[in-house]
This record gives C-alpha cells, sequence and structure tokens, in this order.
C-alpha cells in the first residue's frame, strides 16, 4: 500500500455524532420513530395486556380456564375443522391455479378475479350466506338433505365456511411458482421419455411443494381464528360446534375476563406456533428456489 | 486547468473559481464484517479527471459513494476544498453524480429530470422559470440531445439516457462530477464514442471528474490520473503511462495491461526462472514473481539465455505480427508457424516478492 | 390429417375438461352461489322493500359509522405504512426482519382476541377502564373502540403492499434526488410518490374493503347498540338473528357491492401495474 503524503494540510477530525449518519436517504429516524411508536401503541401494547391479564390467574386457575372440557373441545373442534377446510382447499387450489395458469378458457378474467371474493366480501355477509345456502332448506341443504347429508348447523356446516375463507391462499401462492416453473423442466422430463402422469406427479408436483405447504398453513392459520362466516352456519352448541373464537366471545359477555384471556393467551400462542412455522417453510422453500 | 497548483488558497465557502480539490484521509467502512475500504487516502486536484480503477469488490464505489455522501464511513476524513464534509448530506455537498444505471425520474420528461437540481432549491436560491428553460437548452446542447427534452426517459437509447443523466448532474454547477461506470451498461461502440464525449465535456466545464471503471483501457485512455484499487485499498495512483509503465505492485503490473507471470526466485538481486534471468536490484532475496509485458520478448539469438515455447496461434494484423505460444501456462509472443517450436528472450519486466 | 401429438406441457383433453369441471363445480358451490344468493334473498320480495330495508334510520346510522370507521382508519393506516415501508424498504438496521414480521403479526391474530385486547385496556375493568369512567371518556362500546379495532385488524395492508414495491425499486432514484439537493420531503413527493402510487391505491383499497367489513373484532368493541354502535356488519347480524331476512340481505347486499367494487379495481390496477398483483398472499 502507498502512503500519500499529504498535499493539503488536515483540518481537526471530525467529531463522530451519537446519531451518525447511517444512510443518504433522508428520514430514517423520524419514519422509524413513528412506526415502533405506532406499532407498540396500536399493536404490542395492547397485545401484552391479555398476557398480563391471564398472569393473574395462578396456574391451576389458568388451566382451569384455558384447559376446561368446553375449551379443549372448542379448540379441538378450531384445528380439526381448519385442517380439514385446508386440505380440501389444497386440492381444489391446486386444480384452480393449474387451470388459471395453464389454461385459456372463456371467462378465465372473472374466475381470477372471483378467486379474490373471500379477502374482499365481509365475513359476516358470507356467513349468513351460507348458512342460507346450506340449511336444509337453502338452495344447496335442500339436494343435500334426502342423501342424508346435513351440511348446516354442525361441523360440516364450519367445514364449509373455512373452506370459503381460506380459498384464495393456496391459488394465490401456488400461481406465481407455477408461472416461473420453466416449461423446459416439463419438455426435458417428456424428452427423457415419462410420460404425462409421470412428469406432473414426479416433475412439476414436488417443485409447488413449498408453496404448497405455506397457502396450506396461511389457509389454515387463517381458519382457526376465523369468527364472522362460522358462527352463522355452526350452530354453536357447546361441546358440539362450538368454536374457539366464539368461546372467548361468550365468557367476555359474561364478565369472565381472566377466562377469555386464557382462552386468548392459547389461541396467541397458537398463532405465534403457525407464524414460526409459515416463515421456517418459507425460508426453505427460498433455499430449494 | 490547474494541474499541479496543489495548495488552493483557502476560501472560507469552498472554491468560488469552480475547480475544488479534494482530499481524503484514512477511510474505513465495512458492510457487515465485511471491510470495504480499509483505510484509504488519496488527494484529488482541481479540476482533474480521475479514474478510480479496480476489480470488483476493490471498494471503488464505496469510495465514489463516500465521496458523495450516499455513504458514511466509520472512520476518516473527506475534505472538499478547506471543508470537512465527511459527515454531510448528499444535499449539502453539491456534487454530480451519476448513476450506473442512471437513476432517471421515469415519470419526468427528459427537460424535468435536468432541472430537477434547480426546481428543489429554496424558493430564494431558484433561478427563474426562463434561466432554468435556459439552462435545460444549454445543457441538451452541452450533451447533443438537443430537441429531445420533452420526451420520456424510456423512450431513449441507453446511450441517450447516460447523456442525459450526465446533464442531469451537470445542472446544478456542482463542484465535483461523479461517474459511477459511466459506461458500464453501453455495448462497445456507443462507449468509446461516449468516452470521447465525456472528455470533451469534461474539458469545457472544468470540474473536477471522478470516475469508476472495471474497464483498464477506459481508465488509461480517458483519465488525467488513475488511482488503481484492491481490497480496499489504493494500490498505486499516477498518470496512465506510469499506472503502465512503472508498476508499483504485484497487483497493479497484473490487473493493468497485459502480462505474462512468471514465477521464480530472486537470489542476489537478480530474479531466475527456468529460461529468465532478470535484474531485481530492490527485491529481498527469496519466491517472486516476475510480470513481462509482451513487447518485452524477443525472439532470441542462438546461444541466448532463453524460454523453449510451443506456437500456438498467430495473428497478423498490422506491421506488428503477434504470435501466441503455449509456455508452461502462460502465452508470449513469437514468430513461426504454428506448431513449431520457439525461443524467447526476456529482455525486461517487473518483478516482485511473492507475499 | 394425421393428428398431431401433444406438446410436452399439454394436457389431454379429457384431462382439460376434467380440472376444469371439478374447479368450475369448486367455484360455484363456493363463491357464485354465496354472492349470487345474498342478491337474491334481498330482493325476494322485489325491489322496493329492499330500499326500505336500506334506508330505515337504523340502516343508515350503520352506514354512516361504517363509513367514517372506514374514513379514520383508512388514511391512519395509509400514513403508517408509508411510514414503515419508508424506513423498511430504504434503510438499513438491525432488527428489520423482526420489524417486518411484527408489523405483520395482526394478520395472524384472531379477529376475536383483536378486539379483546382493546376491552382488556380501556373495559370497565381493564387498565384505563376506572380512570375513564371518572373522565366520561368512553372508548369501548363507542366510535374510538370500534376505530382502534378496525385500525389493528387492517394494520398491515399497505405496509405489506409497499415494502416489496419499495424495495424492488431500489434506493438509486433517491440518492440521486438528494445528491441534487433536494430535501428528504421534496425527494418523496417529487420522485418517491409517483413510483409508489399505484401500490399504494392497492393496499388502500384492500384496507378499506376490509376496514368496512369487519366483524369479529368490532363485534367485541362495539357493544352493539341499535343506531349508534352497530356497523354494517353487525347490523347484518342483528337483522339475521331477528329472522328479518330481507333486511339482514339488503344490507349484505350493500357489502357485496363494495366487495365487487375492490375486485374490479384491484384487477385494474393489476393490469395498470403487474407488480402489484398477488400480494395479499404473501
Amino acid at each position: 500500500m502507498v502512503t500519500l503524503a499529504p498535499e493539503a494540510p488536515l483540518l481537526p477530525a471530525p467529531r463522530r455524532s451519537v446519531l451518525r449518519r447511517r444512510s443518504a436517504v433522508p428520514g430514517f429516524g423520524l419514519t422509524l420513530g413513528l412506526t415502533v411508536t405506532i406499532l407498540s401503541l396500536v399493536v404490542l401494547i395492547p397485545l401484552a395486556a391479555v398476557v398480563i391479564q391471564s398472569a393473574k390467574l395462578s396456574p391451576a386457575e389458568f388451566a382451569r380456564a384455558a384447559f376446561s372440557e368446553r375449551a379443549v373441545h372448542a379448540y379441538l373442534l378450531s384445528f380439526g375443522t381448519s385442517f380439514i377446510a385446508a386440505v380440501i382447499n389444497g386440492v381444489f387450489g391446486v386444480l384452480t391455479a393449474w387451470a388459471l395458469v395453464r389454461y385459456n378458457f372463456i371467462g378465465k378474467t372473472l374466475l381470477n378475479g372471483l378467486v379474490d371474493l373471500p379477502f374482499a366480501l365481509p365475513t359476516a355477509v358470507a356467513g349468513i350466506s351460507l348458512a342460507t345456502l346450506y340449511s336444509p332448506n337453502g338452495w344447496v341443504g335442500q339436494l343435500l338433505t334426502p342423501l342424508g347429508i346435513k351440511a348446516a348447523y354442525n361441523p360440516t356446516g364450519i367445514v364449509i365456511a373455512l373452506t370459503f375463507i381460506g380459498l384464495p391462499f393456496v391459488v394465490r401462492t401456488l400461481e406465481p411458482v407455477l408461472r416461473d416453473l420453466a416449461a423446459d423442466v416439463e419438455e426435458a422430463s417428456a424428452s427423457l421419455g415419462a410420460n404425462r402422469l409421470q412428469t406432473i406427479v414426479r416433475v412439476v408436483l414436488p417443485a409447488l411443494g413449498p408453496a404448497w405447504l405455506t397457502g396450506f398453513a396461511l389457509a389454515f392459520a387463517r381458519g382457526v381464528g376465523e369468527y364472522g362466516s362460522v358462527i352463522f352456519i355452526a350452530g354453536n352448541r357447546p361441546f358440539v360446534s362450538e368454536i374457539a373464537p366464539l368461546l372467548i366471545t361468550i365468557q367476555l359477555q359474561q364478565f369472565e375476563l381472566p377466562a377469555a384471556s386464557s382462552i386468548a393467551v392459547v389461541m396467541l400462542g397458537v398463532s405465534f406456533v403457525m407464524l414460526l412455522v409459515i416463515n421456517a417453510i418459507q425460508a426453505w422453500s427460498r433455499r430449494m428456489g | 486547468m490547474g494541474q499541479g497548483d496543489h495548495n488552493p488558497p483557502p476560501h472560507p465557502a469552498g472554491q468560488a473559481d469552480g475547480a475544488m480539490g479534494i482530499h481524503i484521509r484514512g477511510i474505513r467502512k465495512r458492510f457487515h464484517r465485511f471491510p470495504a475500504l480499509n483505510g484509504v487516502g488519496l488527494d484529488i486536484r482541481p479540476g482533474e479527471l480521475l479514474a478510480l480503477l479496480g476489480p470488483s469488490g476493490s471498494g471503488k464505489t464505496t469510495l465514489l459513494r463516500v465521496i458523495a455522501g450516499l455513504e458514511f464511513p466509520e472512520e476518516g476524513q473527506v475534505v472538499f476544498g478547506d471543508q470537512d464534509v465527511t459527515y454531510a448530506s448528499a444535499a449539502a455537498r453539491g456534487v454530480g453524480f451519476v448513476f450506473q444505471q442512471y437513476a432517471l425520474f421515469k415519470h419526468m420528461t427528459v427537460a424535468r429530470n435536468i432541472t430537477f437540481g434547480l426546481d428543489v432549491k429554496k424558493r430564494k436560491h431558484r433561478p427563474s422559470k426562463e434561466a432554468r428553460e435556459a439552462r435545460v437548452e444549454e445543457l441538451l446542447k452541452l450533451v447533443e440531445l438537443e430537441g429531445l427534452g420533452k420526451r420520456f426517459p424510456t423512450q431513449l437509447s441507453g446511450g441517450q439516457r447516460q447523456r442525459v443523466a450526465l446533464a442531469r448532474a451537470l445542472a446544478v454547477s456542482p463542484k465535483v462530477l461523479l461517474l459511477d461506470e459511466p459506461f458500464g451498461a453501453l455495448d462497445a461502440t456507443v462507449r468509446k464514442s461516449l468516452r470521447r464525449e465525456l472528455r470533451r465535456i469534461h474539458d469545457a466545464t472544468g470540474v473536477t471528474t471522478i470516475f469508476v471503471t472495471h474497464d483498464q483501457e477506459e481508465a488509461l485512455e480517458l483519465a488525467d490520473r488513475v488511482a488503481v484499487l484492491n481490497k480496499g485499498q489504493i494500490e498505486q495512483i499516477g498518470a496512465p503511462h506510469e499506472i503502465h509503465d512503472q508498476p508499483a505492485s504485484a497487483f497493479v503490473a497484473g490487473f493493468v495491461g497485459e502480462a505474462n507471470r512468471l514465477e521464480g526466485e530472486v537470489k542476489a538481486g537478480v530474479f531466475h526462472a527456468a529460461g529468465v534471468a532478470l535484474p531485481a536490484k530492490d527485491v529481498a532475496a527469496g519466491p517472486a514473481v516476475a510480470f513481462v509485458r509482451p513487447h518485452q520478448m524477443v525472439l532470441a539469438a542462438k546461444g541466448q539465455v532463453a524460454i523453449e515455447a510451443k506456437l500456438e496461434r498467430k495473428v497478423l494484423n498490422g506491421p506488428v505480427g503477434r504470435l501466441e505460444a503455449l509456455l508452461a501456462r502462460d502465452q508470449v509472443l513469437a514468430a513461426g508457424e504454428p506448431g513449431a517450436t520457439v525461443h524467447l528472450a526476456v529482455q525486461d519486466g517487473y518483478v516482485f516478492a511473492k507475499d | 390429417m394425421a393428428k398431431r401429438a401433444l406438446h410436452a406441457t399439454e394436457d389431454a383433453p379429457w384431462v382439460r375438461w376434467t380440472v376444469l369441471g371439478l374447479v368450475c363445480l369448486f367455484i360455484g358451490l363456493m363463491l357464485v352461489l354465496p354472492l349470487t344468493s345474498v342478491f337474491v334473498e334481498a330482493w325476494r320480495k322485489g325491489f322496493d322493500p329492499f330500499l326500505e330495508a336500506i334506508s330505515e334510520p337504523d340502516a343508515l346510522s350503520a352506514i354512516k359509522l361504517t363509513l367514517i370507521t372506514a374514513a379514520i382508519t383508512v388514511p391512519f393506516n395509509a400514513v403508517f405504512g408509508v411510514c414503515a415501508a419508508w424506513a423498511v424498504a430504504k434503510h438499513n438496521f438491525r432488527g428489520k426482519a423482526l420489524l417486518i414480521t411484527l408489523i405483520d403479526l395482526p394478520f395472524s391474530v384472531s379477529p376475536v382476541v383483536a378486539g379483546l385486547i382493546y376491552v382488556l385496556v380501556f373495559g370497565l375493568q381493564g387498565w384505563f377502564g376506572p380512570w375513564l369512567i371518572d373522565h366520561d371518556i368512553h372508548i369501548v362500546y363507542a366510535l374510538p373502540g370500534i376505530v382502534l379495532a378496525t385500525i389493528f385488524v387492517t394494520f398491515p395492508f399497505v405496509a405489506r403492499e409497499l415494502i416489496p414495491l419499495m424495495q424492488a425499486q431500489g434506493t438509486d432514484e433517491e440518492e440521486a434526488a438528494v445528491s441534487m439537493g433536494a430535501s428528504g420531503l421534496k425527494t418523496f413527493w417529487r420522485v418517491t410518490a409517483p413510483n409508489i402510487r399505484w401500490g399504494l391505491l392497492y393496499g388502500v383499497l384492500l384496507c378499506n374493503a376490509r376496514a368496512m367489513g369487519e366483524f369479529g373484532a368490532v363485534s367485541v368493541v362495539s357493544g352493539k347498540i341499535r343506531g349508534e354502535t352497530d356497523t354494517m356488519p353487525l347490523h347484518v347480524e342483528i337483522l339475521y338473528n331477528e329472522y328479518n331476512f330481507v333486511g339482514a340481505f339488503s344490507v349484505a347486499a350493500l357489502l357485496c357491492l363494495l366487495a365487487l367494487a375492490t375486485l374490479v379495481l384491484k384487477g385494474l390496477l393489476e393490469v395498470i401495474q403487474p407488480e402489484v398483483s398477488g400480494r395479499a398472499v404473501r
């Protein structure tokens, strides 16, 4: 390394200020400060309230409130129906995404727009509409009744509502991946002698795996917390068709704040775990991609 | 343009006459754990056209951005004229910066892009609308884009965008013009003509100009002086012919110009390798490398110490025939038909101790 | 004419038709029928009862409350979203990934829990309950509570839309503006804002749809006082539980129109600027 003879006298060294500049783009301190402040006031501190409220209970009391027989039934129902709904969406989501990306047909634009309907339609509207349709004398319900199928006011109804709510997730996470899946991979597979089914099963579907899992997990997570669309079609019978979020509102109406908070803490814990799982899946899929 | 007068008289508010010297002292800057700049010192003379040359990852772009105020170092000092600007904002420095991908504002016309720097001045410092329009015309003429002021950037070719970026940077009459790989995104022919263009514009405006490049031909042809960077440090700074003919380090000898790298040993001030003996007075005894430019080798006379090589390819264009021969691992000049065995004498070269 | 072999990426016709048939059946049962049935039920007794149902005082007050809530929530979250995106997308700092996760957090919290937390903070038995009563300030079972709960559930929409968009756009243009002497505010208005306007509109659109349609969180904090703290989705529930189906579906039909308008505008935005699409889901 060449040391340079200074051609100009050195000025006194600048003092490094505490708020040393980090970036040339201005406004960092202001916007980050505002963001963190609002985030804390609106989201973090109120969320902490529910944890603190339930911490007022002794562990035994907490267990009794959070894991009463009724509550456990509610959790199992919420998880079970969300899981089944996510599986249904997993299957039909692949088909829908496949049709949207690979086929050209009349009404494709319409179908594409409709897929997002559950994001845009208020859940209460979906709830009363599904309840009316699938009730024993509704349009669909009266076709099912002679077959001995009861599709409303029981867990089946909950699955229907959660399928509606979770429908866009799998489709919308799969679509970009399917679109980016280069045709040459399939052509290579075909040129190596694989038939169409082998190509799809061995080449295409494995490539969709991480995205499918992400969509599945998002749909499942959404289903566990869902309230508005479910309560109209569920029937809401304790131990049979009473979901966990509903139990929170019931406890709240009876001014059982600690009990409501305890159930809420369990649900927050589940959300948190789901968030970690989804992040892990996405990190994994980025590595794969 | 003021080369040579290296000690500018201290004006309280920078250089009134436009051309301004820049002094850089001991700059250190790291990204996460990776040190991008490792104690860089550099003096840029008022009005000179300086090239920062180095391979990718050598820190040259980071150094340019530190000078511009787009990055801030952990240590060291940047002085414009007689003002310390190390932690001053880019806005306060009065630099013109031409980005590698131009960073033109896509939603503005060419004219609006060029006057942006004047439009955003505070009302009392802002030139009148007529003055700004006149400035646009003047600059469009300077970069030879008359009549294109109403176009949008997407309607221009790569070379035209580059000119707009240059005009935009010059509009605020910067004290320093900084260009990051100015020709990197252009094809070879446009690149050559824009190179001459930049030299012409620099000579017309006289503004101190620094540009970053990884292309040694560009740096040697265009710049008044070239600073060679490697691993966040300056290896050598000097006029193009000095960099080429008197490389200060093994890195510079290998990076700038064509050279054959020969490994050998220095004993008693002489470099020895198979078929080669070169004077190496200042090099400590021990393993060493020699860099030999093609013109420093000739076909050996009978009995001379020489390298034996096999002729690979013969290129004859112009008065000097160029022949590529297969050495142990290097290419050298020779004469004969492909396949023939030739003897080459190394007459001169640059010897450095191996580290 | 000889039959051409299928291209390597082509499905056999029977596969095509089966897939399309299944998709149509699924979408029909799950989306088209429910949507149609809302309008059919609303207009079952003709157009006049529908008009009557949506113009009776309680319905009008619900519509008004919903509009007011959206008018406060959406601008608030838009400003927050731009702020957060500016900090996150244009700068580097430690803890950035954590901050993004925290901004996304409300999406993974059940709406009922979102309502509950504000009851716990501002309700009668809550942290500030006694103090608020002493000063005659009503938050829970009043407009502020409804607005807060709505802000919570719509919190990430704008930020989540803008962060990837602004990250993809990089900082070159902002740096160019700053190097020419532009201040932070001028850089934002003249350079950044024109680049993000469609993305911002997209986020605002989704945020608005959710804000007007939110049910779970609002139902916990509203107290459902007819004509006072009753938003449109809550009004739908009240009427439905009173077996006033025409009334319930009439208000629901209005909300459906809102949803359809949202979808159409969203589709248009995706045509105008393809980069904005597909971020509603991550």
